[in-house]
């Protein structure tokens, strides 16, 4: 017997995605479906002896191809005819849920209703008949309780014994199904029947709602007291402003980085010394061992390290998302997003930017209109990432001993100042479609499943582990050879290797910067594979043994460095360009990558490449010669 | 008196909905002549608002509330 197919479909916020990881767990498999970028989630289950394939549909709110959502499931229904379609519906939510299900049964559509959250439903007042609502659809109706296992793999038997052919729309549906294409063979101009269909749907839910659905009056629900801080006036700003404190405190210092530590000495106490002696007891060649260990271990490394801190952030935020209150922070900074030429929802992508450039583009498939989300991802390499954030310290540290907090907070505010002015410009000339508007359900708070949680957060974060390490990879691999070899083959001389025919080569267009060494040249080509490459190149480069740079302590390795030329080849005002240079230049190879995917377009990942870097020269420009105007040195 | 000229707290019975291009959105997510919506809260500097209706809670902007004609009921 062939698999069962399952298809579940559903509003936004229904909790459908939750039932989806109960019934499939980890067998699942997340790819995009094509020419969108909206995740296809399919699994396979085993269930009384039968093979059940199930698909999670986007959540959408109707099947208008309105949006990329909207398109995917329209199509889906269009071209596949599974055995099973189960809608699942919020039951605290189901008049509106309802136009979805109206809408698929114009289809013909046969489905499953299942109820989901009756709990929920039934704590604000609102009681549903399920035998009352099988009857006005002539379908089966199911329930399912929020995060109860039990309830959902009881699905599981309905699945397999549900015989759909025994079921019939209503008559009710079969009115409304004859209404609907009288309306559309009345010859009225096509929004206007699009609008009349619309109200005879819904003139239809409150019929049935009438009949299976009684709803009376409950107290101030417990989301709308959490909404008069949480969503109201000034209040809601500060409160956000601690939240994401809170979570970057989280990430940063008390779980990723303590994490990330222990990945590091794992790293540099172990592994290297390990390999080392390995490859030293089997007599492999020297230039291969130097390969080994100072370009491939050293270079995965970095990007491992950040592994912990990347998973961290991204289950507090899945968390965050699931509670609903991300919706809130796009409704409370729409006001201020608005005025930059965007909407409210694109700043979870740019919060996401202080932590890595590359999960902040890729969170931009979560806004409405094309514009926003190019602009979105446009100006996200702006904002200060966290592999930056050792460039700013260490010079700062260096040059600016008496003012380093000071300096560093002036750098993260040029970014985000750079981000929206930046945001404002390209709205106003490349993006001039009209207004994006900001329409968004702001769901009911609760307590997201965990397993679900996890789940996201795996799936967002093993893309950056496969390719940052596979792009990683291969970079590393690029810079050992660039600082070792020159034209006549190995050398020994770092200033006579490749790297630094590159870095003067490059160095020429900082001349009216100040910083026209060949080493900050060479410095900038490699932080274009990854800005953490900033620091430590210019420690290789400035004759410092590589072990003592280390990036996490700025002001020991600022003790260092003063003591060789570099405390020389710099002016404080020199120094403060070189920061400004490298804080806004074109993003690392793996963001680039991450644009190209996201803007689908090589040319736009070109794109951004030129004008960051533009932007950053400008703005370095202005730094170094303004101050300089000023008397600065 | 349109949407968009409404305070939190208020409750209103929407009478019609303007043309715009986001009527068919508006109506999809169940603004429909004949609902009941109550305004709940609203971003810093007022805009965008918060709205319930139909068991829902709905946040949009007010420019796009003002195509929106409604009736104080209570």
């Amino acid at each position: 017997m062939s698999a069962l197919s399952v298809a579940l479909t559903g509003n936004p916020n229904t909790g459908k995605s939750t039932i989806f990881n109960e019934l499939t767990g980890a067998r699942q498999k997340i790819g995009n479906w094509p020419g969108v970028t909206v995740d296809k989630k399919v699994g396979v289950i085993e269930h009384n002896g039968r093979k059940i394939s199930v698909i999670d549909l986007p959540g959408t709110y109707s099947i208008n191809a309105r949006s990329q959502e909207e398109q995917v499931v329209s199509d889906y229904f269009k071209t596949n005819k599974p055995d099973i379609v189960v809608n699942i519906i919020d039951a605290s939510n189901i008049s509106r849920n309802l136009f979805l299900t109206v809408q698929l049964m114009e289809n013909g559509i046969p489905l499953i209703l299942n109820l989901n959250m009756m709990d929920e439903a039934e704590r604000h007042g609102i009681k549903i008949d399920m035998k009352k609502l099988e009857d006005a659809f002539g379908m089966p109706v199911t329930n399912t309780v929020g995060r109860s296992n039990k309830s959902v793999r009881k699905l599981l038997d309905v699945f397999t014994n549900a015989v759909m052919t025994n079921y019939k729309p209503s008559k009710l549906i079969n009115e409304h199904i004859e209404r609907v294409r009288n309306l559309e063979r009345s010859g009225l101009a096509p929004a206007k029947v699009d609008e009349e269909i619309i109200a005879a749907r819904y003139d239809l839910i409150d019929k049935i709602m009438a009949s299976a659905v009684t709803v009376s009056a409950a107290g101030k629900t417990l989301t709308e007291k959490l909404d008069s801080y949480l969503a109201n006036g000034v209040t809601s700003i500060i409160l956000m402003i601690a939240i994401f404190y809170l979570m970057f405190q989280i990430s940063f210092n008390w779980i990723g980085q303590p994490l990330a530590d222990i990945v590091g000495e794992f790293f540099d106490e172990t592994l290297v010394p390990w390999a080392a002696e390995s490859m030293e007891a089997a007599g492999v060649e020297g230039w291969m061992q130097s390969l080994v260990s100072d370009g491939i271990i050293a270079g995965v490394g970095a990007v491992i390290n950040f592994v912990p801190l990347i998973f961290t952030l991204f289950i507090i935020l899945s968390f965050l998302d699931g509670t609903g209150y991300m919706a809130r922070v796009a409704f409370i900074m729409d006001p201020i997003m608005r005025r930059a030429g965007l909407s409210g929802k694109s700043i979870m992508p740019l919060m996401m930017g202080f932590g890595c450039a590359v999960p902040a583009i890729m969170a931009n498939r979560a806004l409405d209109t094309h514009k926003d989300r190019m602009i979105s991802i446009f100006v996200t390499p702006f904002i200060t990432c966290n592999a930056k954030v050792p460039i700013i310290a260490l010079f700062a540290a260096m040059f600016f001993p008496d003012n380093v907090a000071n300096v560093v907070f002036a750098m993260y505010f040029l970014g985000i100042i750079t981000a929206i002015v930046m945001a404002k410009v390209l709205s106003s000339t490349m993006f001039t479609e009209r207004q994006s508007t900001f329409l968004l359900e702001l769901p009911p708070y609760r307590l997201p499943d965990i397993k679900t949680v996890l789940l996201e957060a795996w799936d967002k974060g093993k893309g950056y582990l496969i390719k940052a390490g596979t792009i990683i990879f291969a970079m590393s691999v690029i810079i050992w050879f660039l600082s070792n070899f020159n034209s006549d083959g190995m050398t020994e001389d770092m200033d006579t290797s490749y790297l630094a025919s590159i870095g003067s080569t490059t160095s020429v267009l900082f001349a009216p910067q100040g910083f026209d060494t060949w080493e900050a040249g060479a410095s900038v080509v490699t932080g274009i594979l990854a800005k953490e490459a900033v620091v430590s190149t210019m420690g290789i480069l400035y004759g410092v043994d590589e072990d003592s740079v280390d990036t996490d302590d700025a002001e020991g390795t600022a003790e260092v460095l003063n003591a060789t030329s570099m405390g020389s080849a710099f002016t404080p005002l020199s120094a403060l360009a070189f920061m400004v240079f490298s804080l806004l230049y074109s993003p690392c190879m793996t963001a680039l990558g991450t644009v190209k995917k996201e803007a689908q377009g090589f040319k736009w990942m070109a794109f951004v490449f030129f004008y960051t870097t533009a932007v950053a020269w400008v703005v370095s420009l202005i730094v170094y010669q303004g101050g300089r105007l000023l008397g600065f040195e | 008196m349109t949407l968009k000229d409404t305070k939190p707290g208020m409750v209103v019975r929407i009478d019609s909905v303007g043309e715009s291009e986001l009527k068919q959105r508006l109506m999809t997510m169940g603004l429909i002549p004949g609902t009941r919506v109550e305004i709940l809260n609203s971003a810093p500097f007022g805009d965008p608002i918060a709205l319930r209706l139909r068991s829902y809670n709905l946040a949009m902007r007010r420019d796009d509330a003002a195509q929106i004609e409604v009736s104080e009921v209570g």
